[in-house]
């Protein structure tokens, strides 16, 4: 009796197969898994676009490389690739890069950590809602704007205080591009200080401390990994800026490291050659590869360590 | 103080007196660097508004409706934008298209689906080291890749990518942010009830992340608005007397695609353009265009800020 029930109900199983409620989990499984392919694919975008980046530019400096020594490259004292005697030497526009990159930090590092040290100890709950988003709103102007700004209001300004400074001059390039790195300093190195516990704080206080003590003797040192960390980072955006180079800077590759004189940087040399018309393949088209790919070791190599700061001596509390 | 012999009245006093100085001197100090702090942070602010002054005060004689319906022209006083903003308009499309979508399923990936191993960390790794890639470096990807591998030429769809890639990273990282902030106990509510991991997903956490993942968008794509280094690599014409094809039709199929393979322009390049030439009266219209750029990307910006205000202050799990 019971067997043969068991095997009533098993012949009417292999009859339906799947149930219509079986079926339409299976297929919202597969939904489910076709949509988490799709969704890996687009975070997969970012390793793509890395390794696009890295690949492109390796395989025409190799192009590069075929013409132009390594040695050459690196020690080669001028950059004329256009010319018909070239001259293949990065150094120049290296020296560019730095110069207006120390300028700009010269003038970001000390008011972007004065600033931070304000906003994080002495200003109010409200001054900061007040004041962060005013900051972030100057980091949101476009640099061709900064450009315009350098070239045609603050190198005029600086001729009056230097007579002999000309028109197109490192000066004002970095001094612009000083202003626009405050707000990134400022906010990452307040991140850093906010982080110190406030218990340093009170026992600072309890001893009789004032703000200013608080500030500079206690939170600073305890957030000085992060504070550098803002720095390094603050260089390799100094390093990767275009348009106020390419606009106040000069356009002219100059071995020099002083800021009076105008020079072109490893960005402004890339916008030169690509305002020309150069044919693909070219010696010159290849040239803007080799300088990216000097320009992307500098600014990966200034935020891996930068991150390195961060993460690897961040005091624990 | 010795503690042996009891001090006199009379360098208690003159001790009191030491003390008071002291402290006085910290208050002093404390007040000093108050204002200071105040001073560092309003350098950003007033440079901006210097900025935005200038730029009105030069350009305000080009503000009429013919700067906005001509074309570029030999002649600075009726040369106008309007190749300009329609190119940044077609090249703004594509970037939106691109990056949102892109930026919205990797931020998904990142913080729902991804497992906690090296594959997730390697894709972490990749945004957060892209954020940090100048700008001119993915001008030289798109150069070598959508220009010539892939054969886009310098057209509105090689600018869109190149500019979808460049923001990529800022919408992945506020869609992330956005997601955070919503509690487990949604999701598990939603679970509870039977809900797939993708209906939890979009019905609950993309809903409720909306807002922030606008915001990240909204300043992703005022970013794009202004970039020029990537844009002038891939060689974008700067004088376009021309429209792109119109991209809805009055015929079937009312869309034409045509647009996307034209030569363009965009306001910055535009503005650069016109910065770049020795004749003050271009400068003007530089200048024009720069006030039209800021105001544009400062009212974005803000959008997004009183957008992220606004969701902050309104949310309460």
């Amino acid at each position: 009796m019971t067997m043969n029930s068991v095997t009533q109900i098993s012949n009417h199983a292999m009859d339906i197969k799947i149930s219509p409620r079986l079926a339409k989990n299976v297929r919202r499984n597969v939904k489910e898994r076709i949509i988490e392919l799709i969704l890996m694919l687009a975070a997969l975008s970012a390793v793509a676009t890395t390794f696009a980046i890295v690949g492109i530019l390796l395989y025409e400096s190799l192009g590069f490389f075929k013409t132009v020594s390594v040695v050459e490259f690196f020690t080669a004292t001028e950059w004329t690739p256009l010319f018909e005697d070239a001259h293949y030497g990065i150094m120049p526009l290296i020296s560019g890069t730095l110069t207006t990159s120390a300028v700009a930090l010269a003038l970001a590092v000390p008011v972007g950590t004065i600033a931070a040290i304000y906003l994080s100890e002495f200003a109010s709950h409200k001054a900061r809602e007040i004041v962060k988003p005013i900051l972030e709103l100057l980091v949101g102007v476009p640099t061709v704007v900064f450009g315009y700004f350098a070239l045609l209001f603050v190198t005029p300004l600086l001729q009056k205080i230097f007579p002999e400074l000309p028109g197109f001059n490192m000066l004002s390039a970095g001094l612009v591009m000083g202003v626009m790195i405050i707000p990134y300093i400022a906010s990452v190195a307040e991140d850093a200080m906010r982080a110190v516990p406030m218990s340093m704080r009170e026992g600072s206080y309890a001893m009789g401390a004032t703000r200013f003590q608080t500030a500079i003797r206690v939170v600073t040192p305890a957030a000085v990994s992060g504070i550098v960390a803002a720095y390094i980072l603050a260089i390799s955006r100094a390093v990767g800026e275009t348009m106020v180079v390419a606009v106040a800077a000069g356009q002219q590759p100059n071995l020099t490291f002083n800021p009076m004189e105008s020079a072109a940087t490893i960005t402004a040399y890339i916008v030169q050659v690509a305002m020309g018309d150069l044919p693909h393949g070219s010696i010159g088209y290849q040239s803007i590869f080799a300088a990216g790919l000097v320009l992307m070791v500098m600014t990966l190599g200034f935020n891996i360590i930068g991150h390195i700061v961060r993460k690897k001596y961040r005091e624990q509390y | 103080m010795n503690s042996n012999t009891s001090p006199t009245k009379a360098s208690v006093i003159e001790n009191l007196g030491a003390v008071r100085a002291m402290i006085r001197r910290h208050k002093r100090n404390d007040i000093i660097f108050a204002i200071v702090g105040l001073l560092a942070l309003m350098l950003g602010l007033i440079t901006l508004l210097t900025l935005f002054i200038d730029l009105v005060m030069d350009g305000y004689a080009r503000f009429n409706p013919q700067f906005f319906t001509d074309y570029p022209s030999r002649r600075a006083a009726s040369a106008g934008l309007l190749s300009a903003w329609v190119g940044s308009a077609l090249v703004m499309l594509v970037t939106f298209l691109t990056a949102v979508p892109m930026g919205v399923a990797a931020g998904l990936y990142l913080e729902e689906y991804a497992p906690k191993n090296w594959f997730s960390d390697l894709i972490e790794i990749n945004v957060s080291n892209l954020a940090g890639v100048p700008s001119i470096v993915y001008g030289l990807l798109a150069l070598g890749l959508f220009v010539y591998i892939l054969d886009f030429g310098q057209s509105i769809l090689t600018a869109g990518l190149t500019l979808g890639l460049l923001i990529l990273p800022i919408v992945i990282v506020s869609t992330r942010e956005a997601i955070r902030a919503i509690p487990v106990a949604i999701r598990e509510a939603a679970y509870a009830v039977g809900a797939t991991k993708w209906q939890v997903v979009s019905d609950h956490v993309v809903k409720y992340s909306q807002g922030g993942i606008l915001t990240g968008v909204i300043i992703g794509m005022a970013r794009a608005l202004g970039e020029t280094a990537p844009i002038i690599t891939i060689g974008a014409l700067t004088f376009i007397a021309f429209l792109p094809p119109s991209p809805v039709t009055t015929t079937p199929p009312f869309i034409n695609f045509e647009w996307l393979s034209s030569g363009f322009t965009v306001l910055p390049i535009q503005m650069f353009n016109w910065l770049s030439r020795p004749d003050h009266a271009f400068h003007i219209n530089a200048a024009a265009t720069g006030a039209i750029i800021i105001l544009v990307t400062l009212l974005m910006n803000g959008t997004a800020i009183w957008l992220r205000y606004k969701i902050r202050k309104n949310i309460k799990w």
